[in-house]
């Protein structure tokens, strides 16, 4: 490796922009002319909007128009749409909602649109806001799943009976039921996985510019995958056709998915645009975000493991139920399926897996894929239980793990996935020995003698990533494939720019790529500039999220690289009047090997551009593009031990250590990819202790601010211990897996696991507040 | 309207606002200064956080009248031409930041503990003293580090002036 190619842990190139405030986010940019945008909510859960009369807002200083979800209907802007399509059991599809941007009739949650001002301030918009009076007749609301399922429950959508969307089975049913029937042991678990909201630091924004006279939008947006965005905005709402519609998500202020979807607001300011004749800006406040941006999780499940008289897994059942929320947003309904149930066998070898997902409509803000997207939630199923075993068969938890772990790949799991490599004893050895897993016993009577209750929880995790590839993806369901495309400009100074159609939103894309490209063309990093995030100078692009990046984004690049690579090599080989197969790349030249003779990159692309004395019938230039698709999904694992202890006089919970052994298969720069376990861990804490979203049973969000929803705070948190083990990936030529989710997947069980171990109460529940903690402990 | 008249970044401003506006909205709207940012609507995220008269203050809390007559610094005034401050360094050298919008608030912070702690700081006070700071990317971890670097970094440079 050379000291700025792959595993050089090289500081970013994107900070210096960042750390001194000249980061440009979508609230930074001003046009010409702009009016802003403020949106009318509902203050109720499920109501009928009877009438809305704007006439005295109408008067105010300022107000140019106030829009609603009627005029929204009469032009013909499309509802918003899910883009995978999930098959019940019994054949039939998902029974999907309508979603207006805007309701026109009925609102289903707290914070759903009815109208919008657009004035000359925001601070105006606002004001007139107060004055637009609407009528609602209230309706009796579901807030929770168990509210949506009783019999008479409140109707949400006439297209979905009983609120279910989908009844969806994976598995064996019938072998799954023998292998319980002859079990030696079986354990259950009622699991609540709580509800969450993603909180990404900067709140959702858009600013829609129409120009008239080409008949032409740009939108600049907090997306995670701009060019996604425009597909959908023109195929489904009916906004423009695509080269009539420009989508720029410049700086984003993480995402953790909550970007990936197509909000409403988006939509209603380009078709206000457009009908005011001015630039609409709308930035959201925190409130907004906690109400509509899409909230993650929220499952009831019951599972249950059933085991020989080894101590081997024979088999796992699973009923859960996913609340979505009140509308199916974009990828909603593929989170507690082919992102969860798939992803059930975790890391060990179990013949026999059944499970059945039913999701089902409340009155709540829609959920889909926040940081893991069904993986934690299944990680959390099988992890629990195991742990729940091993105090049950009174074995010791990392060994009852290791027993069953798989040990030879391929792999292929009852539920789809074909694990490709692995080598979970060697995470799981890493992991014991930093938290010296052998010493706990001692510690624990030491931290006993001094009136603490101290307790270590292991949690193995797997996960699917680096999504994915597009058959298998569409022959599940999905409306896109999931490839991803690169292009790479070598100028004609020997300068390069990438152009990927992967977005950065805190991932350090900006320095990963420029380390491909220093690794294999020898270019220092500060000659090469990664582009993206625009859908006018980047071909299409499907987006970051899903650790889909390096794995897939990465590979287009090498791809695209290989093609600059042999033509460079024709090339050169005809300036050196050598043979092709004779030259070689070295620091940025091109060699012939064996002899003293050689040529710059520089002069190579400057030869290409001026074209002057190329090969015979070479087109001149030196630009190429690769689209990707990956062969199949990569699978990091790794395994979490958490050491903590409890004071039994207040419920409060204390990190002792935390340590995460993770195998990623080859690391492009250490420093970032710790940078993501970090983050990913404090999310996965941040579920165990601290976050969850509460709804009144009237279907108010009683967390919608950061006063009341418990973000993790610096003094939450202990320093993490990392450690890495590798196992190549064998489907990419890089060798990566993905690491932007497996902290926030695998982190969750440790922490519960080694709280229930602390106190000896295997019931509790997420976030395991001092509250919860302490009646676990005193009843 | 009023006038309000203050010192940002070492220069004089007089900006005509409506008497609700708040300084982080002086600092992004009339002047500009976009580095400052909003995180939330009830003074608990801290991205909007910058020095007036040297103190750390969250400017989403602050009317832009009341900051009259006061020398405020945000994250686009801390550096010396093209030389860092050692926080800004020590942020990109320690990976302290992700997605960079909690940074400017977090540096500005970070900056005033330092100065309040002296030499002073370990990782438990450092932790205890961003409690109003969010930052949803980096778990943390990289920025206590930042930050307990800089304090090093720091007491080095003012030895030197």
């Amino acid at each position: 490796m050379g000291v700025e190619g792959i595993g050089a842990s090289v500081v970013r190139k994107e900070d210096k922009r960042f750390i001194t405030g000249k980061g440009r986010y979508v609230d930074d940019i001003k046009l010409v002319g702009m009016t802003f945008a403020h949106f009318i909510r509902s203050p109720h859960a499920h109501a009928k909007v009877k009438s809305i009369d704007s006439s005295a807002a109408m008067k105010m200083p300022g107000v140019i128009a106030v829009l609603t979800g009627k005029e929204l209907v009469d032009d013909k802007v499309g509802n918003l749409i899910c883009g995978w399509a999930i098959t019940s059991k019994d054949g039939t599809g998902m029974k999907m909602g309508a979603w207006p941007a805007m309701a026109p009739e009925t609102v289903r949650f707290v914070g759903q649109a009815v109208a919008v001002v657009i004035a000359d301030s925001k601070n105006l918009a606002k004001d007139a806001a107060e004055a637009v009076v609407v009528n609602y007749e209230e309706l009796s609301a579901a807030a929770d799943i168990s509210a949506a399922i009783k019999p008479g429950a409140p109707q949400l959508h006439p297209e979905a009976p009983g609120n279910v969307i989908y009844d969806w089975t994976i598995g064996d049913e019938a072998a799954t039921n023998a292998a319980f029937k002859s079990a030696a042991n079986v354990v259950s678990l009622d699991i609540t996985n709580n509800r969450l909201v993603p909180n990404a630091m900067e709140p959702r924004a858009a600013i829609a510019d129409y120009d008239t006279a080409e008949e032409h939008y740009t939108l600049y947006t907090t997306s995670q995958n701009p060019h996604v965005a425009r597909l959908v905005l023109s195929a489904f709402y009916n906004i423009a056709p695509e080269h009539k519609l420009r989508v720029i998500a410049p700086d984003v202020g993480g995402g953790f998915g909550s970007k990936i979807f197509i909000y409403p607001e988006e939509m209603v300011a380009l078709w206000a645009s457009k009908k005011v004749g001015r630039p609409v800006k709308w930035t959201g406040d925190r409130t907004e975000a906690f109400l509509t941006d899409a909230h993650g999780r929220d499952h009831l499940t019951k599972a249950e493991m059933a085991f020989d008289k080894d101590n081997k897994v024979t088999g796992l059942r699973v009923k859960t139920y996913a609340n979505l929320g009140a509308y199916m947003s974009l990828f909603s309904s593929s989170v507690p399926t082919y992102l969860y149930a798939t992803l059930l066998s975790g890391q060990y070898n179990i013949p026999n897996i059944f499970a059945e997902v039913i999701s089902v409509y409340t009155n709540t803000t829609p959920v889909d894929a926040y940081r893991g997207a069904g993986r934690p939630e299944a990680s959390f199923v099988v992890e629990r239980l195991m742990e729940t075993a091993a105090r049950q068969l009174k074995v010791d938890p990392a060994e009852l793990r290791r027993k069953n772990f798989i040990t030879s790949f391929p792999h292929q799991t009852p539920v789809i996935m074909a694990y490709d490599a692995g080598d979970f004893g060697a995470s799981l050895d890493a992991a014991m020995k930093v938290i010296d897993y052998a010493g706990f016993a001692g510690r624990k009577e030491k931290a006993k003698k001094e009136g603490k209750l101290r307790g270590i929880g292991v949690s193995c995790y797997i996960e699917a990533c680096g999504i994915a590839p597009s058959k298998a993806v569409g022959s599940l369901g999905a409306g896109v494939g999931l490839w991803e495309s690169a292009e790479i400009r070598v100028n004609p100074v020997g300068t390069i720019e990438v152009l990927t159609g992967s977005h950065s939103h805190g991932q350090g894309h900006e320095t990963t790529f420029c380390q491909l490209i220093a690794e294999r063309l020898g270019v220092p990093i500060s000659q090469v500039s990664i582009v993206h995030g625009d859908t006018d100078k980047v071909q299409f692009g499907m987006g970051t999220y899903g650790s889909r990046s390096i794995a897939v984004g990465g590979t287009a690049i090498v791809k695209a690289m290989e093609k600059v690579e042999a033509k460079a090599k024709k090339i050169a080989a005809h300036a050196l009047e050598a043979s092709e197969g004779d030259i070689v790349i070295e620091n940025g030249e091109f060699k012939v090997t064996g002899t003293d003779k050689s040529i710059a990159l520089p002069m190579v692309a400057l030869a290409a551009y001026t074209a002057h004395n190329l090969p015979d019938g070479m087109e001149p230039g030196l630009k190429e593009t690769a689209f990707y698709d990956p062969t199949n999904f990569t699978f990091p694992a790794g395994a979490y031990i958490c050491e903590l202890e409890v004071d039994s006089a207040t419920g409060k919970t204390s990190f002792v250590n935390f340590v995460a052994a993770d195998d990623f298969g080859r690391l492009i720069n250490p420093m970032i990819v710790e940078g993501q376990v970090h983050g990913g861990l404090a999310q996965g804490i941040g579920q165990a202790l601290l976050e969850g979203a509460v709804y009144d049973s009237s279907g108010q969000l009683v967390t919608a601010s950061f006063m009341d929803y418990s973000m993790p705070r610096a003094d939450d948190l202990p320093s993490f211990k990392l450690s890495h083990t590798t196992t190549l990936c064998p489907s990419n030529p890089l060798g990566v897996k993905g690491c932007g989710e497996a902290g926030a997947i695998g982190a969750s069980a440790a922490v519960i696991n080694a709280i229930t171990d602390a106190i000896g109460n295997n019931k509790l529940a997420m976030p395991a507040t001092p509250d919860r903690v302490w009646h676990a402990i005193h009843g | 309207m009023s006038t309000v008249k203050l010192t940002v970044n070492g220069r004089a401003v007089s900006v005509d606002v409506e008497d609700r506006t708040l300084l982080v909205h002086l600092l992004r709207d009339n002047l500009n200064l976009t580095g400052t940012h909003v995180g939330c609507d009830t003074s608990q995220c801290g991205a909007c956080v910058v020095h007036i008269d040297g103190r750390a203050v969250k400017s989403c809390t602050v009317l832009a009248g009341q900051a009259s007559g006061s020398s405020v610094t945000t994250i686009e005034g801390i550096a010396k031409g093209d030389v860092l401050h050692p926080m800004q360094a020590a942020f990109r050298d320690n990976h302290g930041l992700q997605c960079g919008y909690c940074t400017p608030g977090m540096i500005m912070s970070a900056i005033d503990i330092v100065n309040r702690h002296g030499g002073k700081l370990d990782e438990a006070t450092v932790r205890q003293e961003l409690e109003g700071n969010i930052c949803r990317c980096t778990g943390y971890h990289n920025i206590v580090k930042a930050v307990l670097d800089a304090a090093g970094r720091m007491k080095v440079a003012q030895a030197a002036e």
